[in-house]
């Protein structure tokens, strides 16, 4: 599952999927922003990367996870996503926002999380 | 815009693992640890740590060990010009992959929690820039068999001013460092942690995560 048939058999570069776009306004995405897609039908005329994306985020999941199960790089995903964000097909829960100091509630939370798991 | 036929499509993604989730739903996906496919509907957000150090230290398998998922590998490709490459293999210039694995902990009913593992190479820094931003902390893994093949990926969080603490990965075979001299190879200030961990087991790697999230934390309350 680490390499999609496309990736293996495909010589076009992963850019080219995407355009020639290298980043969506705002920023991209970071890797592990969790993304679902919305309820909404999606147009039969979607690329079929698109299609492929949709069809993996029936749930949440980061970007990043999005991007190991299709094979792809997390950049091309970025990409797309930021389409299909643009287009309503996909909702996003942001990551924490980065900040200059870490939030300490976080940080306790992040904390025993870790020890419940001991 | 590229056409339908110059690329093979994308494969068919396999069933969902885990019960199928609609919103809103409180069934055992909502519970922390959970281990489906989806992170849980209840997670509003996700926060990340880094786990690094040299090729052959331990990260995958640290990564594993504490994954509520199994550890997924993708490849992230660099195409800026501050992507430098020291020796391109395949004569290209400008690009170069990074691979990465990472795995994931639901910490939270509302918080899920990933790890990245980050090769510690010089080339792979600009990857490093990106993977920090946002980032809580790094856990610095050390092979005391080759304290000295860290000295770089210590730099590179000294430079990206990423908080981290070091777990010294212990081998079967690993000679015995005491702390202090390992404090002062590794050129260590006081109050980074400094512990040793069997990153096969899961309940020493989690204490090593909870060294380096205390430590997180002092940081965040100790001064104004």
């Amino acid at each position: 599952m680490t390499n999609g048939p496309w990736e293996r058999t495909s010589p076009v570069r992963p850019y080219v999927i995407t355009g020639g776009r290298a980043e969506s306004e705002g920023g991209p995405l970071s890797w592990e922003s969790l993304v679902m897609a919305t309820d909404a039908a999606f147009p039969a005329a979607l690329q079929p990367e698109h299609q492929a994306i949709l069809t993996h985020c029936q749930g949440l999941l980061s970007v990043a996870e999005v991007a190991a199960h299709l094979g792809q790089p997390p950049s091309v995903l970025q990409v797309l996503l930021a389409d299909l964000l643009e287009w309503g097909l996909i909702v996003t829960r942001p990551p924490i926002p980065p900040a200059e100091r870490a939030d300490v509630t976080m940080l306790r939370k992040v904390l025993s999380g870790l020890e419940s798991r001991l | 815009m590229v056409s339908k036929a110059d690329f093979e499509p994308w494969p068919e993604p396999p069933a969902p693992a885990g019960p199928q989730a609609s919103p809103g739903s409180t069934g055992p996906q909502a519970s922390p640890g959970s281990t489906g496919k989806y992170v849980a509907q209840s997670v509003t957000g996700a926060a990340k740590i880094l786990i690094v150090g040299p090729l052959g230290v331990g990260k995958t398998t640290l990564i594993g060990t504490v994954s509520e998922i199994k550890p997924l590998f993708t490849e992230a490709v660099m195409t800026q010009a501050g992507a430098r490459v020291d020796a391109p293999a395949h004569g290209t210039k400008d690009t170069t992959t990074v691979a990465l694995d990472f795995g994931r902990i639901t910490v939270a009913g509302d918080l899920v929690l990933y790890l990245f593992g980050t090769p510690g190479q010089h080339r792979f820094l600009p990857a490093w820039r990106d993977l920090a931003k946002g980032a809580l902390g790094a856990l610095a893994l050390i092979d005391p068999r080759d304290v000295a093949a860290s000295f770089d990926v210590l730099g590179h969080l000294e430079d990206l001013g990423l908080p981290f603490a070091v777990a010294v990965n212990v081998f079967p075979d690993s000679p015995q460092h005491h702390d202090a001299e390992l404090r002062k190879a590794l050129d260590l200030l006081p109050d980074t942690p400094l512990v040793l961990c069997d990153a096969r087991d899961q309940t020493s790697s989690i204490q090593a995560l909870i060294a380096l999230v205390r430590h997180l934390i002092l940081a965040a309350t100790e001064t104004p």
